[in-house]
């Protein structure tokens, strides 16, 4: 049974959600519990996955025992098997916390929303999970359907939402496809691991550079990497709040790591950083993304909204990171999807309790939140504090290693752009603090009145994480630098 | 007994009691032979949810309905994708790895049981796509009602 996890862990999420409506239609009460067995066996199996890459190596599974680069295969190193840890996890703890938040914003909708849950999370782990690229393409469709729906159950302006980002979407899968099929055309292989040793002798020739240049800007859509990043804000605030802190931890993470994987993986990372000098633009468009998303941020006073704008800016960092290519910026900029993943959940389920409990939804309006929401906004601030880097917060951690590889790369720019962004994140997270816990109520008495506990718990976890693994940075730094020191010349 | 007409379109009730038998057999026909000839589960599904669309076209929303559910029409949805990765799951249970259909207990020699299980895959897609199809009409003309 244990050599068949890399494929059960898309096969019972698969299952789980294609059992969900049967479900549904028994007991609708059932499908938010259901949903949280599946997405936590996926969970399990995804820790597991990781244990067993980091103590006896690489795994590769073979689909319907047909042997690779003929049939698909799933092939799991160190990062897939990382992704795959911190989606899954992310699934399971929102789906948790999504029964109240979703019950009280989008009622009567269980059935179709959790199958559309467990779907999404199936399509991000199949997304990391696989070894053939193709197969990368079709779970990134299902992942992305399931998305659009999942945003277009909102508010009323959800639909509108969702729309533009199916547009924007099928911009991107479309590019995505074409990229693909030019390197089909060239190589005649679609195994990741085929295509690279395939490529190399083909690397003077301009259809190379097409495909390259489509996948870029597919998977950049995808991620919402700045200026392309125009389908994200809206989606973020339109969807019903635990839809958002999924989405926010997970899928433009997922995108993130397709680039990584077609970047240095399909591509070698000497085509890419020396032949062709894409990593030193999308640099220089993630350090321009880093500063317009905290602007853009710093001028929203819609709580969710100017947590899309600051994951726009977040997003910018990612690939910042892995875009320098020297080993310390890449395993900041690796550790900084784990970190971002923490903290945003947590700011956007901290959104979505205040939406539960009061409705509001505008910055302003939140003063006296620090007495009545005490554990709740405590949890917000950790996040907010990781988010600008204060140590001992994971979020500093990373952005220490990302500062770090600026330096080592004596661009002195980034450097600039890396500071200058926290002090604006500052500026944008010190609003809601000077509100929340300075804002005067005159007249009223406030009583103490907390989110359920279902939704309490995934949050106040979530913040100790941030804080534990920021104490503890060493250990997911290890396994990245593992990661880093294999792939990077 | 004929159901009793909504409109007067005696050609169009008329060619549908001819055509929707045939339409509904000959989709069957298509599931069947997927795998070795023309045709497969999504052929199939779509020449089903046409029979459905024409029948309804023909006879209206009421007659449909008796036959085919809301509900019915998401279990048989389900139900297709469940058998699909049912058969995955069950190649595991077998000893062989997901989707291998040759280890699957349903004939004498490996081709045997890798035709039964693509063609148990055919059927759990047919059931699908039609159910998806005939959902897809029911949103559209009628607006989910």
């Amino acid at each position: 049974m244990i050599e068949h996890f890399p494929v059960l862990i898309i096969a019972v999420g698969l299952l789980g959600a294609f059992f969900t409506p049967i479900i549904g239609l028994i007991r609708k009460e059932l499908c938010s519990p259901w949903a949280s067995l599946i997405t936590l066996l996926q969970f399990l199996i995804s820790i597991f996955l990781l244990y067993q890459v980091l103590a006896a190596g690489n795994i590769s599974y073979w689909l319907g025992g047909w042997q690779p680069p003929w049939g698909i295969e799933y092939a799991i190193d160190i990062l897939n098997a990382f992704v795959l840890v911190l989606v899954a996890g992310v699934c399971f703890s929102v789906s948790i916390y999504a029964k109240k938040s979703l019950g009280f914003e989008v009622p009567g909708k269980e059935l179709p929303l959790y199958t559309l849950y467990i779907l999404l999370s199936t399509g991000m782990l199949g997304i990391v999970v696989t070894g053939d690229i193709f197969n990368l393409y079709v779970f990134l469709e299902i992942g992305s359907l399931a998305a659009y729906a999942l945003i277009a159950v909102g508010d009323r302006q959800s639909l509108m939402a969702s729309f533009n980002y199916m547009i924007m979407g099928t911009i991107s899968a479309s590019f995505i496809l074409l990229g693909i099929g030019y390197l089909y055309v060239m190589t005649g292989t679609l195994n990741m691991a085929d295509l690279s040793e395939r490529l190399p002798e083909l690397y003077g020739r301009p259809v190379i550079l097409v495909a390259l240049a489509l996948l870029v800007v597919g998977l950049s859509i995808k991620t919402a990497l700045f200026p392309l990043h125009t389908w994200l804000p809206d989606a973020y605030t339109h969807a019903p709040s635990a839809v958002s802190a999924m989405l926010a931890g997970t899928f433009t993470k997922v995108g993130i790591y397709a680039l990584i994987r077609v970047m240095f993986t399909v591509i070698s990372p000497e085509y890419v950083i020396e032949t062709v000098p894409v990593m030193n633009i999308l640099s220089w468009v993630a350090a321009a993304g880093i500063v317009a998303g905290s602007v853009l941020a710093i001028a929203q006073y819609d709580i969710k909204r100017m947590l899309a704008y600051s994951s726009v800016s977040q997003i910018g960092y990612i690939i910042l990171g892995v875009s320098m290519a020297n080993k310390l910026a890449m395993t900041g900029g690796i550790l900084h999807i784990l970190s971002h993943s923490l903290m945003k959940v947590g700011l956007f389920m901290v959104a979505g309790a205040i939406i539960y409990r009061t409705g509001i939804r505008n910055i302003y309006q939140l003063k006296g939140m620090g007495k009545k929401m005490p554990f709740t906004m405590a949890a917000f601030v950790i996040g907010a504090l990781s988010m600008i880097g204060i140590p001992p917060t994971i979020g500093f951690a990373s952005k220490f290693y990302l500062a770090w590889g600026a330096l080592e790369a004596e661009n002195w720019v980034f450097v600039a752009v890396i500071l200058l962004s926290s002090l604006l994140t500052a500026v944008y997270f010190w609003r809601i603090f000077e509100n929340v816990y300075f804002g005067v109520h005159e007249h009223e008495e406030i009583k103490k009145d907390e989110v359920p506990l279902s939704m309490l718990l995934p949050i106040l976890i979530f913040a100790a994480i941030t804080l534990l693994l920021g104490l503890f940075a060493s250990l997911p730094i290890g396994v990245i630098e593992h990661w880093v020191t294999g792939v990077l010349p | 007994m004929k159901p009793e007409p909504e409109t007067n379109d005696i050609i169009l009730r008329t060619g549908a009691s001819i055509m929707v038998p045939l339409i509904l057999l000959w989709g069957l026909y298509v599931l069947i032979h997927g795998a070795l000839g023309p045709g497969g589960g999504f052929q199939a599904g779509v020449i089903l949810a046409a029979g459905f669309i024409l029948y309804t076209a023909a006879f209206g929303l009421g007659e449909t309905k008796k036959i085919l559910t809301m509900k019915r029409v998401l279990l048989l949805a389900s139900t297709g994708l469940l058998i699909y990765a049912g058969v995955g799951v069950l190649a595991i249970i077998s000893g062989g790895s997901f989707l291998e259909y040759g280890v699957l207990p349903l004939g004498h020699s490996p081709a045997e049981s890798s035709k039964y299980g693509i063609e148990m895959v055919e059927v759990g897609i047919g059931l699908t796509v039609m159910a998806i199809m005939v959902s897809i009409f029911y949103d559209i003309a009628f607006n989910g009602e």
